[in-house]
């Protein structure tokens, strides 16, 4: 059967795992069309810092002799999929973004690309982010800029930019990124997409380059809340490498997925809807609780008294954690080595060197917080507010099921609006850091197009721990209300 | 609060970066905004709340495990990324003269 190749790339992970099961078509188209679309598009987007063209060939090449002999691995065996680039991926580069790692090749594979590979998933390349996951619009990356498909003068969000970005420019099927205070979220609703932060502990971190160890949470993004289920079922699960990986079991993420909204409790933080929330955004996020009480579900106004601490807290622990953990950047076992005088030289001029400016900044905040005499006031302060940010939810938790609302205070922003101001570019945060603190899962679902700017709009759920069931659930509910969002412009070149 | 170019310099050295002096003024203006920022953090009473120091569940453990000798990286894996080796071992520069 032939197709033209923009109808592949269109198809959602199910569609195209079905397809292949259904033996409709191969993984090799799939992955040819796939290299196509992003030939023709990323120049523009600038989704990918890294495209391993030959190795996904092979593995579509071996995914499809599966396939021949009925032997799938699973329901996504041969889709291609691409994953940030803070992923240690085994024989490929991974840079986290940063000059500092360039030409590192790890040794090993993160688990979370074991799981997908182990899967039958065939890994395209490598996604553009912020450097070590430090920011709100990609614009971080020391490699290159990445655009929004739906309007290449603004952000696709950050960290995880190109994560989302790939999947509006249908260049894959399904993404992987990192959420450590918002980093999947932002950018998934910048770019109309689904993305999921799970509960801490859901995923495993192993093989993921380390910023705030507390926070960092791995997650899907995709172009459906079906996608993102069967992504999240895929690689949820315990894992022994990982000391703070749950060995919970893993909830059926499919088998609840149509059961409806009916009955279901959201919490509305009236916290996060004032001041400085954009009108049309909120537009967009009432409209979206107004389909909920349609569908049987009943709206609770909550409270969340210690939201607007949530950007001071996170930006004391965050930056902490992240200067310890990059530490480890020395000139000495891998990565970028400047500097031939002597070791402390070594030191400093690798880091001067490789390093840029968000991350030289958050190190230098976060060695300031943990400084002598400064400790107190700042770090332990600010985990003192965690808890009392943890307890707002466990609270909110009495009286609903999810809470609800934006995900960000506006669309998605143009690039360079915000690169000179960096406690600016940190407010993009305000509503999602708080379910990191608090290390609860939370999502994000497009709500529809801004009236204005035509750009979308993000609707946030967060949950119960270890609860992305009902998010999803609820997710869907909504998602099957809503017109499906056109296919971005992209600009009519690529057309 | 604001930080002084003192202060930035003594950061910087602890956290062994180096600044450019234009560097120094940006960073001594950018985190004392911040920080002055972070400063609302002061107006909550804290007192008998305890420091939310790990991000696991309820009823969830770290998973510790007995220190036993594993199977890893082979010296080559573990070395292939050294930006300077001999045999077995991560060069550096010379530290004692």
């Amino acid at each position: 059967m032939s197709r033209a190749p923009s109808d592949l790339t269109a198809l959602s992970l199910r569609e195209a795992g079905a397809g292949i099961a259904a033996r409709a078509l191969s993984s090799r188209e799939l992955v040819e069309a796939s290299l196509a679309r992003i030939a023709a598009t990323d120049a523009k987007v600038g989704a990918f810092l890294a495209v391993a063209a030959d190795r996904a060939r092979a593995a579509a090449v071996a995914a499809d002799a599966r396939a021949a002999k009925g032997e799938r691995r699973s329901e996504i065996d041969g889709v291609p999929v691409a994953v940030k680039d803070l992923f240690a991926t085994k024989g490929l580069a991974t840079t986290a973004g940063s000059r500092i790692l360039e030409g590192f090749v790890p040794p090993y594979d993160a688990a979370v690309v074991e799981r997908l590979e182990g899967a039958g998933a065939v890994l395209v390349g490598k996604l553009n982010m912020d450097e070590f996951a430090m920011g709100s619009s990609n614009e971080n990356s020391a490699y290159r800029p990445c655009a929004n498909p739906w309007d290449l003068s603004r952000t696709p969000g950050g960290s995880s930019g190109g994560s989302a970005a790939a999947l509006a420019a249908r260049q894959v099927h399904g993404t992987l990124g990192t959420d450590t205070g918002g980093s999947i979220r932002l950018p998934a609703s910048f770019c109309g997409v689904v993305g999921v932060k799970p509960t801490y502990g859901r995923v495993s971190r192993y093989g993921v380059i380390a910023f705030a160890s507390s926070l960092d949470q791995v997650g899907p993004l995709a172009r459906t809340v079906e996608d993102a289920a069967l992504l999240l079922g895929k690689i949820a699960g315990h894992d022994p490498r990982d000391m703070t990986s749950s060995t919970r079991e893993v909830d059926d993420y499919l088998e609840t997925l149509e059961a409806g909204a009916r009955g279901l409790r959201l919490g509305i933080p009236r916290e996060w809807f004032q001041g400085g929330l954009d009108a049309g955004v909120e537009r967009s996020v009432r409209a979206a609780l107004a389909t909920y009480e349609k569908l049987g579900a009943k709206l609770v106004e909550i409270s969340l008294p210690h939201s607007k601490y949530g950007i001071a807290a996170y930006y004391l622990i965050a930056p902490a954690e992240a200067s310890s953990n990059l530490a480890r950047y020395d000139g000495v076992r891998f990565g970028l080595r400047a500097g031939a005088r002597g070791l402390r030289e070594t030191y400093a001029e690798t880091r001067e060197q490789g390093f840029g400016a968000e991350t030289k900044r958050r190190i230098m905040l976060g060695t300031y917080a943990l400084s002598s005499g400064y400790y107190d006031a700042y770090y332990l302060r600010a985990q003192k507010v965690r808890t009392l940010i943890r307890r707002d939810f466990d609270e909110a938790f009495r009286s609903c099921d999810v809470v609800a609302g934006p995900v960000a205070p506006s669309v998605a922003f143009r690039l360079g609006e915000r690169t000179r101001d960096p406690l600016q570019m940190y407010l993009a945060d305000v509503f999602t850091i708080t379910c990191n603190l608090a290390a609860l899962p939370g999502l994000s679902v497009p709500c529809g197009l801004h009236a204005e700017s035509g750009m979308p709009v993000g609707f946030q759920l967060v949950g119960r721990p270890f609860d992305e069931a009902t998010l999803l659930r609820a997710a869907r509910a909504l998602e099957r209300e809503l017109p499906p969002l056109p296919a971005p412009a992209l600009g009519a070149e690529v057309r | 609060m604001a930080l002084s170019l003192e202060e930035v310099r003594r950061i910087a050295s602890l956290a062994r970066l180096r600044l450019t002096p234009e560097e120094e003024r940006t960073f001594a203006a950018q985190l004392s905004a911040i920080l002055a920022h972070v400063e609302q953090l002061k107006e909550l009473d804290v007192s008998g709340v305890e420091p939310m120091t790990h991000a696991l569940a309820a009823g969830e453990t770290p998973a510790l495990r007995a220190d036993e000798v594993r199977e890893s990286l082979s010296p080559g894996e573990a070395l292939a990324n050294a930006p300077a080796r001999e045999g077995t071992l991560f060069k550096v520069p010379r530290i004692i003269e």
